[in-house]
């Protein structure tokens, strides 16, 4: 099957009736106003003073925006005993390093799995869609022993290695490869090229919207990681934890935990609307056959 | 005569092999992170389950011990396993189908960039990292709080409602912030899928006699995209199971007299605050067997739409 772009197909219109049209639209805006509403307070709450945040009745929009909040944040992160950059380097590297360790690792396996025919794959894949049915907190506690027993506790590997490993990223790689066509590898292989290269020159530059939505999912697991349990240093404590302290201390922190909010959710979203076509197309081919 | 079959099987076996090295070369990066941190795990956590450990001593077998405590004996895990299916039976059907209705209807939307747009608004909740927080402002226990603001402003009610230390509120206000943030990866699935369906198809079913819209999506749509159907059916219920994080950041962990603690928790607890680690590995052995039940039974019923 091939791929069509995220573009709208027209289609035949005579099945839908006005009244049907008018009430799914009133059901998708009240929906969507639920939805959008809490992020919506939360930018507005942390734009607002101190002074509007405590006031009865609450308000919803702020009156007088002001940056005090997001200030806030800093002047408390640069007090800290750490600074406040090396929580930020932390997570922007074991971010980093963690996605495109699980891209490069789950492509080439996916690429496998989608385009060779050798003993126990099927079996394999199976094994892996089946771990796609389990939560990580399943395996939590074995996943620290092991930790402990290798000597990676208390390091950046606790963290990065096992986001490598998700079968999730593996698994729509491996669903978007398979629209490869074979005479495209094969036609590489005559002219001599060498597996490796078939698969890094012709292959990979054939599923980019595969890879953007790697990116996303692995780094959205990554850039939220508290890893607390894995990470006793406080130099080596990443972001979020250090944001979670800041929210740990409640109410007279309501402007700050606010501002953290804002800013932990920014990145993501971002990274959201810029490949969101690119994602929908590799999702297209998500589905698990029978 | 059965032994020389077997060699015969097993040179073929191995020489078919050997033919095909470049492709375990490949897989083998993965297969090995794989193996180390979901396959082994899950077999240790199994293996863990029947002993008593508590990381200083070495593991002593128990047998069936922590699994009978566990229903006999531990009454915050039977609570605990009620609020679990209380979030799972609400949350999972609903938050599939309200997916899929939102979807649906996203894709009737004919402006490219008003579908964008409304896609961002269902899944920008999923992706937003902490802010789930918000709610507690709304639903904070003082007069400050959304919720009890415009509650006391109206006159409903004259003194601030203890939304979080109320077991009463407790629950339906967490199934509301679920259900707020449970547009996951499933929901993009959908939403690819609706896109892709064949539109001879549709034309094909006016001819045989489809009169509205939901005829159309039960015997043209979703049909055409049960693929996808199964995909967020896995997705939906492993993270309806595995509720936690939102809980414990909102209801506080452990919450007031247990009233939103779920298995996940109660894993939590002992696997990283008492470090009984057998019991602990008895309850995600549990948790892990009851996922994958759900989502074979599940699957089961998907294969009907349509029929």
């Amino acid at each position: 099957m091939r791929i069509l772009p995220f573009k709208h197909k027209k289609r035949a219109k005579q099945s839908h009736s006005l009244v049907g049209d008018v009430f799914s639209v009133a059901i998708l805006v009240i929906l969507g106003v639920f939805m959008a509403l809490p992020l919506v307070l939360a930018v507005s709450n942390s734009l607002k003073p101190l002074e509007e945040l405590f006031i009865f009745p609450p308000r919803f929009f702020v009156r007088n925006p002001t940056l005090d909040n997001f200030h806030d944040v800093f002047v408390l992160m640069s007090q800290s005993w750490i600074p406040f950059t090396r929580y930020t380097f932390n997570t922007v590297f074991i971010t980093i390093v963690g996605t495109l360790g699980h891209l490069a690792v789950a492509s080439l396996c996916a690429y496998a799995l989608a385009k060779y025919k050798f003993p126990g794959q099927k079996i394999i894949f199976w094994i892996i869609v089946t771990a796609l049915m389990f939560s990580t907190q399943v395996t939590a506690i074995p996943n620290y022993l092991i930790m402990s027993k290798i000597g990676w506790l208390d390091s950046y590997a606790a963290l990065v290695v096992p986001a490598i490993a998700k079968p999730l990223g593996l698994f729509l790689m491996k669903q978007f490869m398979e629209q490869i066509p074979d005479s495209l590898l094969e036609a590489a292989r005559i002219d001599g090229a060498s597996e490796f290269t078939i698969f890094w020159k012709i292959a990979m530059p054939q599923v980019k919207p595969a890879w953007l939505t790697l990116i996303i999912f692995c780094f959205q697991d990554l850039w939220n990681l508290q890893g607390s349990n894995y990470i006793f240093s406080e130099n080596l404590k990443t972001l979020p934890y250090a944001l979670s302290q800041i929210s740990a201390a409640g109410i007279s922190r309501a402007g700050a935990t606010a501002a953290v909010a804002v800013i932990m959710m920014i990145v993501p979203i971002a990274i959201f609307i810029a490949s969101q076509s690119n994602i929908i197309e590799t999702m297209a081919s998500s589905g698990i056959k029978e | 005569m059965i032994i020389k079959y077997l060699c015969i099987q097993l040179k073929f076996l191995l020489k078919n092999m050997k033919r095909c090295r470049i492709a375990y070369l490949f897989i083998a990066p993965y297969c090995l992170l794989f193996l180390m941190f979901y396959l082994i795990p899950v077999i240790a956590s199994i293996c863990l389950s029947f002993t008593y450990f508590n990381v200083l001593e070495p593991a002593r077998f128990i047998g069936w011990k922590n699994y009978i405590d566990l229903f006999f004996a531990d009454e915050v895990f039977l609570k605990a396993v009620k609020n679990t299916f209380l979030f799972a039976i609400i949350t999972g059907p609903v938050g599939y189908f309200m997916a899929l209705f939102i979807a649906w209807m996203i894709n009737d939307i004919k402006k490219p960039v008003i579908r964008a747009f409304m896609t961002l608004v269902f899944y920008a909740p999923t992706i937003s990292g902490q802010a789930y927080i918000v709610w507690k402002y709304i639903f904070s226990s003082d007069t400050y709080g959304m919720a009890n603001g415009w509650l006391m402003k109206l006159g409903i009610v004259y003194e601030p409602i203890l939304w979080f230390e109320d077991e009463k509120y407790i629950m339906p206000i967490l199934i509301i912030v679920v259900l707020w943030m449970s547009m996951g990866t499933g929901f993009l699935s959908f939403i690819a899928g609706l896109q892709n369906v064949d539109r001879t198809l549709y034309e094909a079913g006016y001819m045989d006699g489809i009169q509205n819209r939901f005829q159309e999506l039960w015997y043209i749509t979703l049909p055409a995209m049960k693929e996808q159907l199964m995909f967020g059916a896995v997705m939906t219920i492993t993270s309806s199971f595995a509720i936690h994080d939102q809980l414990a950041a909102l209801a506080g962990f452990p919450s007031v007299n247990y009233a939103a603690h779920t298995v996940v928790s109660h894993l939590i607890d002992y696997g990283t605050i008492r470090f009984e680690m057998g019991y602990a590995s008895a309850i995600a052995t549990l948790l892990f067997m009851v996922m994958i039940i759900c989502n074979k039974f599940v699957q089961m019923l998907l294969r009907k739409v349509g029929r």
